[in-house]
């Protein structure tokens, strides 16, 4: 069996409609019980109770970024082998990519005005993901301005890898200019504790949370751009009669 | 009782804006589903 036996539509609808119902129960159980955990942990010496802000702001962020590349990937699908599943789920993906950035964005700046004393900063990677965020209306935008599906998939297949050095900047802003308000990152690899065990687990949870409830999402966008583009068809066929 | 202290205006917009966006997101995907449905549901239909 081949991973690209997914990109027939028929048999996409198939497999999509037999694991949405377990991915979004698994949304829904992570996200709600992240949420809840996250809210209920104690007061941070330093932060006080805007820590729990970070159970929003570091999922919202992270997917953000991981949208973007996942929707590269399709994007590049499309582009060099023509999968027409692979590019209506790069754009089912942006709109969903398009709210995170903004939840990290707006969340971000409402942590930032008590802790920095600023609602916003020109600072490298805020602004590399304004950028992105920019970058997801154009994405957007450019699906629905041209009528072609087939053009609009090359043209913001394109689009899509331009913007990717956004993605990138979005992530690794930091660590390029080290510069700017913004902290490293949150959670690493790398030896060194930077979140307390308290804040670790329920962030953990929430992080599978958003990843799965983007998941859920996209199957679901995917599944209904499939539809439209079979009813504009069907529609076609009857007009040339 | 939740504590939130004299931060609790802040973390109380951070939640509900995300919160309110999250759900926006969640119900716009599933009306736009079920309208697609409908839609390819009523050509074909038509098409006997």
């Amino acid at each position: 069996m081949s991973i690209w036996e997914y990109a027939n539509p028929v048999k996409f609808m198939r497999t999509s409609s037999a694991i949405l119902p377990w991915v979004a129960a698994g949304a829904a159980l992570c996200l709600g019980a992240g949420l809840v955990w996250g809210f209920l942990t104690p007061q941070d010496y330093k932060q006080g109770s805007t820590v729990k802000i970070m159970f929003l702001h570091v999922p919202a962020a992270m997917m953000a970024i991981n949208i973007w590349v996942m929707m590269l990937a399709a994007s590049l699908i499309w582009l060099i082998r023509r999968h027409h599943v692979s590019a209506l789920a790069a754009k089912a993906a942006a709109p969903v990519g398009a709210v995170m950035t903004v939840i990290a964005l707006l969340t971000g700046a409402i942590w930032g005005q008590p802790m920095w004393g600023t609602w916003w900063e020109w600072d490298p990677r805020l602004t590399a993901f304004l950028i992105l965020f920019l970058f997801y209306l154009g994405y957007i935008a450019l699906w629905s301005a041209v009528d072609n599906p087939d053009s609009a998939a090359d043209l913001t297949g394109v689009l899509c890898l331009v913007g990717s050095v956004f993605a990138v900047l979005s992530r690794y802003a930091v660590n390029f200019w080290n510069q700017g308000l913004h902290q490293g990152a949150s959670l690493s690899v790398k030896a060194g504790e930077r979140v307390d065990p308290t804040y670790k687990y329920p962030l953990y949870l929430c992080m599978l949370g958003f990843f799965l409830l983007f998941v859920t999402l996209l199957l679901i966008r995917t599944r209904t751009e499939i539809r439209r583009r079979r009813t504009a068809a069907l529609l076609a066929r009857e007009v040339r009669g | 009782m939740i504590e939130l202290g004299k931060y609790a205006g802040p973390v109380l917009a951070a939640w509900g804006v995300s919160l309110a966006l999250l759900a926006g997101m969640v119900v716009q995907t599933l009306l736009a589903d079920a309208r697609a449905r409908r839609a390819l549901e009523q050509v074909e239909r038509n098409r006997g």
